[in-house]
């Protein structure tokens, strides 16, 4: 977890890397540092096998810009609860209630916009306040109380897939404002002359790679002035090059469709600021601390049971937010809404490097795990396998991808 | 001279990118308590895991001869059937089960599949007498028995499985003195009985005391076997520390430097009338009524033995980190100020150095940099967020002045040697820039080279100007660096010593004075 090498920041899922820099040097240099992000980088080449794998078996199909905006779409509701069930895993617990809580929320959402007609940004953000007072219940139970995580949230499974019940009263509600579908079904407006590509996303993704490039440049330097150790330049000309083809790529990707789907923006937005906050901010800091050793962490001044209120609190409103994004792509709220979500939701975290006693893992890494899973799914379904098949293999990539995680650390002598 | 009973030969392991064991020899004649020393990462642990199968045959080069036979262990099972048992410094107890279930833990006294407890109560019985423990009834959990009592259960174990060979990783680290002696006690017994022993420890003086020989290593590789007993001249700690460290330490404390600033000498830590209560049995005293002043720049010592109540006092004082509070107050300063949580305390300006590092000390799987962080993140905040490039740099600063040994400061603390950890815990608090630092046992575990660095940090803190708290069950470490010395017993303040006045044994009839009045 050097944060000389990780790059967190692309909010594409990058293909693989490319290897073998000029030089031998530059090859040691590079397999020092993917040594260091073994998990991460493991996991970022599986799942670039697993694209390659399902684009050539499935002709091409996979990698189509619309497909590719379906996987973005068809997965935004599990990346974004996988996110906050990274960090709760982080900070060692666990939280089987987001399925139920996502349908409660989704129902609210639905109750509020089609039977008592609420324009649907108010509908949106009550949701969200009702998530966050969802989360700070369990969060409540959890932290001040001194209940384990994995009852609190069992018992909150069983309460909010009730109380969906109740407030929904069996019944599917539906429609919603196409305001409210574009949360999940839209894509950024078009401007500007007619070419043959997305305009706004094509502007957006300069934009970014600019910002990325600055960024890295920003940060060599301060590394620089502070005479710490950086990539040797032509790794790191090669680290903004890399950079730079996965924008391009991922800009083209998605302006030959119809542009960057709204829903997109929203996971980049919690992913950039997620990571930011776990990485750089104090009380993300903290939530890793507490994860890796309580005590320790009490014992040097952490405030143990708010950041653990925090944590659940924030979980809350991301299940929330999910529910919601569910909603809106379904158009309607239905009882059934979010079910097992949970259970996909931590297997993308533990794919994605979480480990079971909490204190490890980041949330790009839950993003991969959750592509992971999004894009067999997809992949899957392309190649015409059942579902049947799909879980059988969902289930052993699991349990590989935590095997090798066990394997390498005993390897490395942890 | 009859045959050896072990002798391990050209042993060499090497670890991705480390060399840990080059060509190292060991031989152990039967009946023998044979000590091995040098400073944490010699080799010692690593040479141990390859004797007992931890490290199976074949991932080292070399050979191991146990009773003249080569042996090629798989895994620590197959070490224990040949009677190699290896007791760590970790307990390997379960805390939630009884004496006689822990003996007989992977062992069990069964017929057919099913436990005999009759068999297996006798037989703890038995074995537990041989220990000296014979007023323990074998049915007591072992989570409700001393730490020192554990060590012996540990032995009992080993004796169960009809042990030749004994190999004792720092036994006595967590022991107070009387457990101790009655520790080495047992092991000169059983080499009476012809049970040979290899005692890993750094406490020198123990070595001196019970072993027959001391094979020496440092970096890896033997460097010398020196006869202890019967040896003419008698074998001195300090040719035991040339060999460990490959040079003369003329002193095992550096010259105590003063602080001379305007405020040198005014108190700044004053500790009131302190009472404490148990945590779960509220009706026992743990502190009672106790009374400390540190004056700036000065270091001042807190001696007692096991249970006399030191850690209590000092981590009840850091934000009420242990027991229930019941009265007194802190001042800071001259200041009274509120501790009652441990941000209030640090925000007060008082840091406490642990003394178990793995449990309240550092997060073992983060890095060398975040831990040392850890508490002083609002100290690197630029705009509400940490900044990482300062992190950094604070970091490497400490990495630098406290000579940790570690490849980068990215590496995981978990895989630090101990006196490098303890060097990152204190390095943690040092970055907090506290005014009063207590220190609970902060070379415990940790080999003579590191123990004099760490004696120069605390000098040099001391020299800054900050009260230094000093808590050690080692005397000759609070004689060689406090400049005052309160001695506990059973929860009370029984004596406070100047340095001129203090010795060894001024010290220890402090600390037994209230258990000698009672008992």
């Amino acid at each position: 977890m050097s944060p000389v090498t990780t790059e967190k920041r692309g909010s594409a899922p990058a293909a693989p890397g490319g290897g073998g820099g000029p030089g031998g040097a530059l090859a040691g240099a590079l397999l020092a540092a993917m040594r260091n992000n073994m998990r991460q980088y493991g996991m970022l080449v599986a799942l670039g096998l697993i694209v390659v794998v399902f684009q050539v078996w499935s002709d091409g199909t996979l990698l189509l810009p619309r497909n590719v905006s379906n996987i973005v779409q068809q997965n935004s509701y599990i990346l974004i609860l996988a996110m906050g069930m990274m960090i709760v895993i982080i900070a060692g617990h666990i939280d089987l209630s987001v399925g139920s809580l996502c349908a409660f929320a989704s129902a609210m959402s639905a109750v509020m916009m089609v039977n008592h007609d609420f324009p649907w940004p108010l509908a949106l953000t009550c949701s969200l306040l009702i998530g966050a007072v969802a989360g700070a219940w369990q969060g409540f139970w959890i932290a001040y109380v001194g209940i384990p995580s994995f009852i609190v949230t069992l018992a909150g499974m069983l309460v909010f897939r009730g109380l969906t019940q109740i407030v929904l009263e069996g019944q599917s509600l539906a429609p919603f404002p196409k305001g409210f579908q574009n949360i999940a079904q839209g894509f950024l407006p078009e401007t500007g002359p007619e070419t043959n590509y997305h305009n706004l996303t094509l502007l957006l993704g300069i934009a970014i790679g600019l910002f990325l490039l600055w960024q890295e440049w920003r940060d060599r330097r301060r590394q620089l002035s502070y005479e710490l150790d950086v990539l040797p330049y032509p790794l790191w000309l090669a680290k903004c090059a890399f950079i730079v083809a996965a924008v391009v790529v991922a800009t083209l990707m998605l302006a030959s469709y119809r542009g960057v789907p709204v829903v997109l923006l929203i996971m980049a937005g919690l992913l950039i600021s997620l990571s930011y906050v776990m990485r750089n901010v104090v009380v993300g800091r903290h939530v890793y601390a507490l994860g890796g050793n309580k005590a320790a962490a009490t014992l040097s001044g952490v405030k143990d049971k708010r950041v653990t209120f925090l944590v659940f609190v924030n979980m809350g409103v991301l299940a929330a937010l999910a529910g919601c994004v569910y909603a809106a792509r379904l158009n309607a709220g239905v009882p059934k809404a979010g079910e097992m979500f949970e259970l996909e939701a931590i297997a993308a975290a533990f794919i994605g490097g979480a480990s079971m006693s909490g204190g490890i893992g980041t949330v790009f890494g839950a993003i991969i795990g959750g592509l992971v899973l999004g894009v067999l799914n997809n992949g899957m379904s392309l190649v015409g396998l059942g579902t049947d098949y799909q879980q059988v293999i969902k289930g052993l990539v699991l349990l590989a991808a935590v095997g090798f995680d066990i394997w390498n650390k005993r390897r490395a002598g942890v | 001279m009859t045959a050896a009973v072990l002798e391990m030969r050209s042993i060499t392991k090497t670890f991705p990118g480390v060399t840990a064991l080059a060509d190292v020899s060991l031989t152990v004649a039967p009946g023998e308590i044979h000590a091995v020393c040098g400073e944490n990462g010699a080799g010692k642990s690593t040479l141990m895991k390859v004797l007992s199968g931890v490290h199976p045959h074949g991932s080292y080069e070399g050979e191991i001869l146990f009773e003249g036979e080569p042996c090629a262990f798989k895994d620590i099972g197959a070490s224990e059937e040949r009677g190699i048992v290896i007791i760590h410094q970790e307990l390997a107890l379960v805390p939630y089960l009884s004496i006689a279930e822990n003996i007989f833990l992977g062992n069990e006294q069964a017929r057919r599949g099913v436990i005999s407890w009759n068999e297996t109560l006798r037989s703890a019985a038995a074995l537990l007498k041989r220990v000296g423990l014979g007023a323990e009834k074998p049915q007591t959990r072992i989570a409700d028995i001393g730490v020192g009592k554990q060590q012996l259960v540990e032995i009992a174990k080993a004796l169960s499985k009809k042990v030749k060979l004994l190999i004792l990783d720092e036994p006595t680290a967590a022991l107070n003195d009387e457990d101790s002696r009655k520790l080495l006690d047992l092991i000169r017994e059983f080499r009476d009985q012809g049970i040979a022993c290899i005692l890993i420890s750094h406490k020198l003086n123990e070595i001196r005391q019970v072993a027959d020989s001391v094979t020496i290593l440092r970096d890896g590789r033997t460097i010398e076997t020196l006869a202890v007993r019967g040896a003419e001249p008698a074998l001195s700690e300090d040719r035991i520390i040339r060999g460990m460290v490959g040079r003369d330490l003329d002193h095992r404390f550096p010259e105590r430097s003063h602080y001379r600033g305007e405020d040198a000498g005014t108190v700044a830590l004053a500790v009131e009338g302190w009472t404490v209560r148990h945590p779960i049995d509220h009706e026992r005293t743990v502190v009672d009524d106790v009374s400390i002043e540190v004056g700036r720049g000065e270091i001042v010592g807190i001696a007692g033995l096991m249970g006399a109540g030191r850690t209590e006092l000092a981590m009840s004082v850091f934000g009420r980190s242990y027991g229930r509070y019941e009265s007194g107050t802190v001042r800071v300063d001259g200041r009274e100020v509120d501790t009652r949580t441990v941000p209030d305390a640090v925000r007060h300006g008082i840091a406490y150095v642990t003394e178990d590092r793995k449990t309240y000390g550092l997060n073992l799987i983060d890095n060398v940099m975040r831990n040392i962080t850890l508490p002083s993140l609002p100290k690197l905040r630029r705009r509400g967020a940490v900044d990482e490039h300062e992190e950094r740099r604070v970091a490497e600063g400490f990495r630098t002045s406290m000579n940790i040994k570690t490849p980068t400061v990215f590496e995981t603390v978990g895989r630090l040697s101990g006196g490098n950890q303890q060097k990152v815990v204190l390095g943690k608090w040092i970055h907090a820039d506290p005014e009063v630092l207590i220190l609970d046992e902060p070379t415990r575990g940790i080999d003579v080279g590191a123990k004099y660095e760490i004696y120069t940090v605390i000098d040099q803190l001391a020299a800054r100007g900050k009260a230094i708290v000093f808590i050690s069950s080692e005397l000759p470490e609070l004689l060689g660096m406090c400049d005052r010395i309160y001695t506990m017993t059973a929860g009370r303040l029984t004596g406070e010593v100047p340095r001129a006045e203090a010795t060894q044994e001024v010290l220890m009839r402090h600390m037994t004075t209230h258990v000698r009045n009672e008992g």
